[in-house]
């Protein structure tokens, strides 16, 4: 069995479209290795060694390449969390409007620290440099594989508030 | 006044393309494609004198008469990266007045000969990159993007891309690198993009707000544009206001208001009753400027453009005004740029790397208050040996506020340090 067979066909066969327009939109393939990451990012909320492998295939390059790509960039994650991210920015900014306070707050009423994830496997608690909502401190950004969305002018109810609509949306989808 | 880039604050629906168009949507466009050669918008940009938003406000139309006509293709990048502390601008321009900016970006594809545009955003602006594909697609539609565009023989495309949390990408060949596929670390100049760009081709770099300005000066020419401003800095810029303000945002307003206008006026003044201490009137790259009795009535009224930030000893920037009130010490504010820079060096250039890593041991210690006198004249030198020596510019933007703060503020570390 050659080395090719044992990587596996997870993008292509279960993205074969997205993976197809994503190489159309370059004039080289190795342009394709970011979109391709959000996708590995997608399927399983982090960055699987196979998916990595997959990827350098498709591409044409070294998987130590695409795991040092994984690796520079602070959005991909090449371990296991939380399902949700939650990333709190407390830069210049928003420090300067509480978000220091804001983050240890909302740390104390989730039971974790900075870094960790609830045991229910549900969120992770991420501190982050800025994140362009400057204006709106307390903000954090939600992380959830390949999608991100801004809760900004927040507080620690209102991001419980949160906490508990994601507990209850992921005990549906598991029903 | 009204706006010319904020144009949602007046049109509030102007997010739609019906309602864009029944505002003179795409009427610059068509102009240019129709009837103007591409070298007369360079003219007509250049005469403008537009200057570039992204920071170091390089005239756009002489950045773009650098590209050769000998080489093609040409591209067009947009640098959607915005990720200096402090800034906020160029998302809001994106989220709520999309097809001026798609138009501006058009606009510079057809002014340079490139048929393909890149726009490369933040990942953390996700749900904007799925948004602007979307009135891409709606464009390409009505038939403002693709071939034959207005029946001529040009053609424009543009693509959205997305980084994935790295301040390092707002530096436009690391940006390349980016979306080339490969880690975001800067090159070696020459050669400039204009020459070696993107795919190794002649590339032109601009920021969202810049473009943003094209289709305005297409259609009201350079005499229209310059009605607001300044001689040197003309046209209305967006200041990202934050901090300790009553009423942190984004203002647009001509380049050129003072201080006072932007933090008094607009942004309501100083919350819970405290003193301004402090500006970074360019992020956490800012020189900061001291604010005190002495100084109160100088730094107000100084005129924020290109040239007269530089009388009080910091720059413009992209305009990101930091506003830190007197319940703050520099030894603090310090620590957070710091925190920042150290995060975000690349890593390429030792001086910038090490030096990084340095200047956060020191920063920590004298904020925490285990520092002697003599590590904060170690910090100042680690900072001042790192400034010119490495291959981009954040290096040298991360002494910037180390320097200033020291030598501007020196009782807030002569009451951190020990005896
Ligand atoms: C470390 C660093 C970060 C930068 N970040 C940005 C950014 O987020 N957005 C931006 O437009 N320019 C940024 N710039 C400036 C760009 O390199 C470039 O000058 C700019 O995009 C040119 O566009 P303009 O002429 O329209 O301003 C950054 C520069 C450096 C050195
Ligand atoms: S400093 Fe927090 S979003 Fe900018």
């Amino acid at each position: 069995m050659s080395s090719v067979d044992n990587i596996p066909n997870l993008l292509r066969d279960k993205y074969p479209e997205e993976v197809q327009a994503i190489f159309a939109k370059y004039p080289i393939k190795r342009s394709a290795v970011m979109p391709l990451l959000y996708l590995a990012q997608r399927e399983a909320g982090y960055i699987t060694k196979e998916s990595m492998a997959e990827i350098a295939t498709l591409l044409e390059l070294d998987t130590t390449e695409v795991a040092a790509i994984v690796g520079f960039y602070s959005m991909y994650h090449d371990e296991k969390a939380g399902k949700y991210r939650i990333q709190v920015c407390t830069d210049i900014s928003c420090a300067l409007r509480g978000a220091d306070k804001f983050l240890e707050h909302l740390c104390q009423n989730i039971g974790i620290k900075v870094g960790e994830t609830t045991p229910d496997g549900l969120v992770t608690i991420e501190e982050v440099k800025c994140l362009a909502g400057c204006d709106k401190a307390p903000m954090f950004q939600l992380q959830d594989g390949d999608q991100v969305s801004y809760h900004e002018n927040m507080t620690v109810d209102k991001t419980m508030e949160l906490v508990e609509a994601l507990k209850k949306a992921n005990l549906e989808v598991k029903e | 006044m009204t706006h010319i880039l904020f144009r949602h604050r007046d049109i509030p629906d102007i997010k739609n393309i019906a309602v864009y168009q029944q505002h003179a949507g795409f009427a610059a466009l068509k102009k240019a494609v129709t009837s103007l050669q591409p070298k007369q918008i360079v003219d007509e940009v250049k005469a403008s004198g537009l200057r570039g938003r992204g920071g170091a406000g390089f005239p756009t139309g002489v950045k773009w008469s650098f590209l050769p006509d000998t080489i093609w293709p040409h591209y067009v990048v947009c640098n959607a990266d915005e990720s200096e502390p402090g800034t906020f601008k160029d998302r809001e321009i994106m989220e709520s007045n999309p097809y001026q900016f798609l138009e501006g970006v058009a606009i510079a594809c057809f002014a340079v000969g490139a048929s393909e545009g890149y726009i490369y955003l933040r990942g953390e602006f996700y749900p904007i990159a799925r948004h602007l594909d979307a009135c891409i697609a709606e464009m390409e539609k009505a038939g403002y993007l693709g071939d034959n565009l207005f029946g001529t023989q040009v053609s424009i495309r543009i693509k959205t891309h997305l980084g994935a949390g790295a301040y390092i990408c707002g530096e436009e060949t690391a940006l390349l690198e980016s979306i080339e596929g490969k880690r975001g670390q800067p090159r070696l100049r020459p050669p400039f993009p204009a020459v070696v760009g993107l795919y190794g081709k002649p590339t032109v770099i601009n920021n969202v707000e810049t473009l943003s300005n094209l289709p305005y000066i297409v259609e009201h020419g350079a005499a229209g544009y310059r009605q607001f401003g300044s001689e040197k800095s003309p046209g209305t810029k967006i200041f990202s206001l934050s901090g300790n303000v009553n009423k942190p945002g984004n203002y647009e307003l001509p380049l050129g208001t003072t201080f006072r206008e932007l933090i008094f006026t607009h942004g309501g003044g100083i919350s819970d009753g405290h003193s301004l201490r402090a500006i970074m009137p360019a992020g956490a790259s800012s020189s900061i400027i001291r604010v005190d009795e002495e100084t109160f009535d100088k730094v107000m009224d100084t005129p924020m453009d290109y040239e007269n930030v530089q009388n009080v000893g910091s720059l413009l920037g992209s305009a990101s005004v930091i506003v830190i009130d007197d319940t703050h010490t520099m030894d603090w504010v310090i620590n957070k740029t710091i925190e920042f820079f150290k995060h975000e060096s690349c890593g390429k250039c030792t001086p910038c790397r090490d030096g990084n890593y340095w200047m956060l041991q020191l920063t920590e210690r004298i904020h925490a208050g285990h520092a002697s006198a003599g590590d904060v004249k170690l910090l100042d030198s680690v900072a001042a040996q790192m400034y010119g020596k490495c291959l981009c510019a954040l290096g040298d933007f991360s002494t910037m506020a180390v320097r200033t703060a020291i030598e501007r503020f020196p009782e807030d570390f002569e009451k951190k340090v020990k005896a």
